[in-house]
């Protein structure tokens, strides 16, 4: 991983100084804080997201899912970062539409998420008001409440800066893609953190891709990640396609942030999928350079890491693929025969009453 | 009981509330040791000091994206936007997010936020300082949208804002912060959101306003009394929601309905309150509704004839009064 901000500011920042570590060196040591049940556990959330996205793509074929974007690709990022949030234990989330593997990571049940596809009673994000799994899971320390694509970044540092005024030590990490990088409030939002050093994350995940739009289209720098230092603090770039290395820098991320303020770390990942299942990504994406980023796709190449390495066996390995694929079926038919809300509660909760 | 202008009400009214509750915080340009451009927040710095009392970047959108963050944290901020007129910025965070928080997560979040607004003209703001934003929140399900016109509403309505769990647009009209005073008790009083108030009682023509326009109102009404003519004046205090019962109550005593207000005429809160007298008071309706507003060029100019031009006036009124008494 390369540190994109310049030492110089790296060293200036005295107490903010975190030198995130060259990813494993040593490939067989456990990563710190981690133990082989977590890796295993993480192996098997992996199988459960991709079955699961996979089942929710088709389920849009057959016309139950109205709308998903997938997150395959993405995997890795999104649970490495969030197996270091599980593991501090005082984290919050901001995350996006593209978060599927924070979610279900965050301990959203399969059903759930089939119910929220579907737009269905029980709906545990909105009530099947909003997208899929966009609104607010407070049980399980997570807010998203739009797809306006960055307007989640100021709530974001808004909810450290009031975490930090009332003396919590939690800190709030911000997902978002390359193209939210563009908006105004993303720039807004990493300034305001910077000026009061609140405890805040961003996390980017960047697939160089919005909708169809190339990262080359978007800004002319290679990494996001370099914008980290016109704000004063650091910034990383991370191969959003290996765990560990994700793990790590959020781990590092998470105490850099609580101690010193914000850290903008830039995970280069890859949209295997077009942008909703109402894209063709066939117009814009040349299939050559797909399949061969394929070749890395996380959710095949970490497992069969954590088999060769002895920490999954091959048969824990097939029990988890018919674990996902049994649950996630459990779940669509759950969801399928569920209700949808009922017309009637149209106008409950818009206001707070009382 | 003392006298004060609106602004040294919306001082006292914020000063108590941070004294009351630790969660309350400003936020806004300028609000720190300048003490807000039109000193609402004047000696705040000192008395609860910059984490209470922050100056922000120059930078609207996220002014009331980190203020609508707090609130789901379950701070109660109060951003200031310096003047209406920059307001545009922030609207996404307005419209798009705080005011379907509470309903896009199935009553899960709340935003107990109240976002105060200098708005209005006739002060020679031109087209970027006198802007009137109503109707846009005013159109916007899950916002409330309060718009006081003397200083013992400014205080009550704006302590219960602050108390509210929803997002609570608190509209001051700029012209009224240092030209209208009044008595405002010394002892702890709110006013409840909602309730319009019936500033002078007339049985031949109903009048609706809000904030300065009011004012215009009553000085009309006075003026119309000499020949004989009782306009009853409502000030509806809060636009959002609007109180129906008291408008349609008065309209059917009066049978003549003008709404008068200094936003454009063209989808503005007149003409809600045009479509809800034609609706449910019809029958009673003795002259055809009426409505005197500003016209539909982007707010006030510059030029003192121009801004006149645009400005309802208490003469202008009075004759739209007596036009409708004859009918
Ligand atoms: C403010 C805004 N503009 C446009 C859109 C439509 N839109 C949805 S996602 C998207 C692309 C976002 O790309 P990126 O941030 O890189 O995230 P990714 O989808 O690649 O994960 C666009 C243009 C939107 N949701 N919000
Ligand atoms: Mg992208």
């Amino acid at each position: 991983m390369t540190q994109a901000a310049s030492s110089s500011q790296i060293e200036s920042d005295a107490n903010g100084a975190v030198a995130i570590a060259q990813r494993s060196a040593d490939a067989e040591a456990l990563p710190e804080g981690l133990t082989a049940d977590d890796l295993v556990e993480v192996c098997r959330q992996m199988i459960l997201v991709r079955t699961m996205d996979e089942r929710i793509w088709m389920m849009n074929r057959q016309g139950k899912v109205p709308i998903a974007a997938s997150c395959q690709g993405h995997e890795a990022a999104e649970l490495g970062s969030l197996l270091a949030a599980q593991k501090d234990g005082d984290c919050f989330h901001f995350p996006y539409y593209r978060d599927l593997a924070v979610k279900m990571a965050a301990g959203l049940t399969p059903r759930q998420v089939m119910l929220s596809f579907m737009g269905k009673e029980g709906e545990p994000y909105s009530g099947a008001r909003q997208f899929p799994l966009q609104g607010a899971d407070l049980p399980r320390k997570i807010i998203q409440i739009s797809n306006v694509v960055a307007a989640g970044l100021t709530q974001g540092v808004g909810y450290a800066l009031a975490c930090k005024m009332m003396g919590e030590k939690t800190v709030t990490i911000c997902y978002f893609g390359d193209g939210a990088t563009s908006q105004g409030e993303t720039h807004e939002a990493m300034n305001f953190a910077s000026i009061h050093r609140l405890p805040v994350i961003f996390v980017c995940e960047n697939n160089k891709y919005a909708i169809s739009t190339p990262q080359d289209s978007q800004m002319v720098i290679s990494d996001v990640a370099a914008r980290a230092e016109g704000y004063g603090f650091p910034g990383f770039v991370i191969d959003g396609l290996d765990l560990i290395a994700c793990y790590e820098a959020t781990r590092q991320g998470i105490a850099h942030a609580r101690s010193a303020g914000p850290v903008l770390i830039e995970m280069k990942v890859e949209r295997f999928m077009p942008h909703t299942t109402d894209d063709d990504d066939r117009r814009y994406r040349d299939r050559d350079a797909l399949d061969a980023a394929r070749q890395f796709d996380p959710v095949a190449v970490f497992p069969s890491q954590m088999v060769s390495r002895g920490i999954l066996t091959q048969e824990q390995l097939d029990a988890f693929r018919s674990d996902a694929t049994q649950q996630v079926n459990d779940a669509t038919d759950f969801a399928d025969a569920a209700q949808p809300p009922d017309a009637s509660t149209i106008g409950d909760h818009l206001y707070v009453q009382g | 009981m003392p006298e004060m202008t609106v602004i040294e009400a919306v001082r006292s009214a914020l000063h108590e509330e941070m004294e009351r509750d630790e969660r309350v915080f400003v936020m806004g340009e300028d609000v720190g040791q300048r003490g807000g451009v039109f000193l609402a927040t004047q000696g705040f710095i000192e008395d609860f000091g910059p984490q209470r009392v922050i100056d922000s970047p120059l930078a609207e959108a996220s002014i009331m994206g980190i203020a609508l963050g707090a609130a789901f944290r379950g701070m109660r901020p109060i951003p200031e936007v310096q003047f209406s007129d920059f307001v545009w910025p922030s609207v996404n965070q307005l419209i798009g997010e705080a005011a379907r928080a509470h309903y896009g997560t199935n009553g899960a979040l709340k935003v107990p936020m109240t976002v105060r607004i200098p708005y209005g003209g006739g002060i020679r703001g031109g087209l970027f300082h006198s802007q009137n934003v109503e109707a846009l929140f005013f159109h916007t399900p899950g916002l409330l949208v309060v718009t006081p016109s003397t200083p013992y509403e400014a205080k009550g309505l704006l302590k219960s804002a602050i108390r509210d769990d929803n997002p609570v647009i608190f509209l001051e009209h700029k012209k009224t912060y240092r030209l209208v005073r009044g008595e405002v008790p010394d002892e702890e009083y709110t006013l409840p959101i909602g309730p319009a108030d019936i500033k002078r009682a007339g049985s031949d023509v109903t009048v609706v306003s809000y904030g300065l326009a009011m004012h215009y109102c009553l000085a009309a009404a006075e003026a119309v009394a000499a020949d004989g003519i009782g306009a009853e004046v409502v000030d509806l205090r809060t636009l959002k929601p609007l109180d129906t019962e008291t408008i349609l109550d008065s309209v059917k005593k009066t049978g003549r309905l003008l709404v008068v207000h200094e936003d454009n005429i063209s989808g503005g809160i007149g003409a809600e309150i045009a479509a809800l007298a034609a609706d449910e008071a019809f029958e009673y309706l003795d002259a055809p509704i009426a409505r005197l507003c500003g016209p539909d060029v982007p707010t006030m100019p510059f030029a003192q004839t121009l801004e006149d031009a645009y400005m309802p006036s208490p003469d202008a009124i009075a004759a739209e009064l007596r036009r409708l008494a004859a009918y």
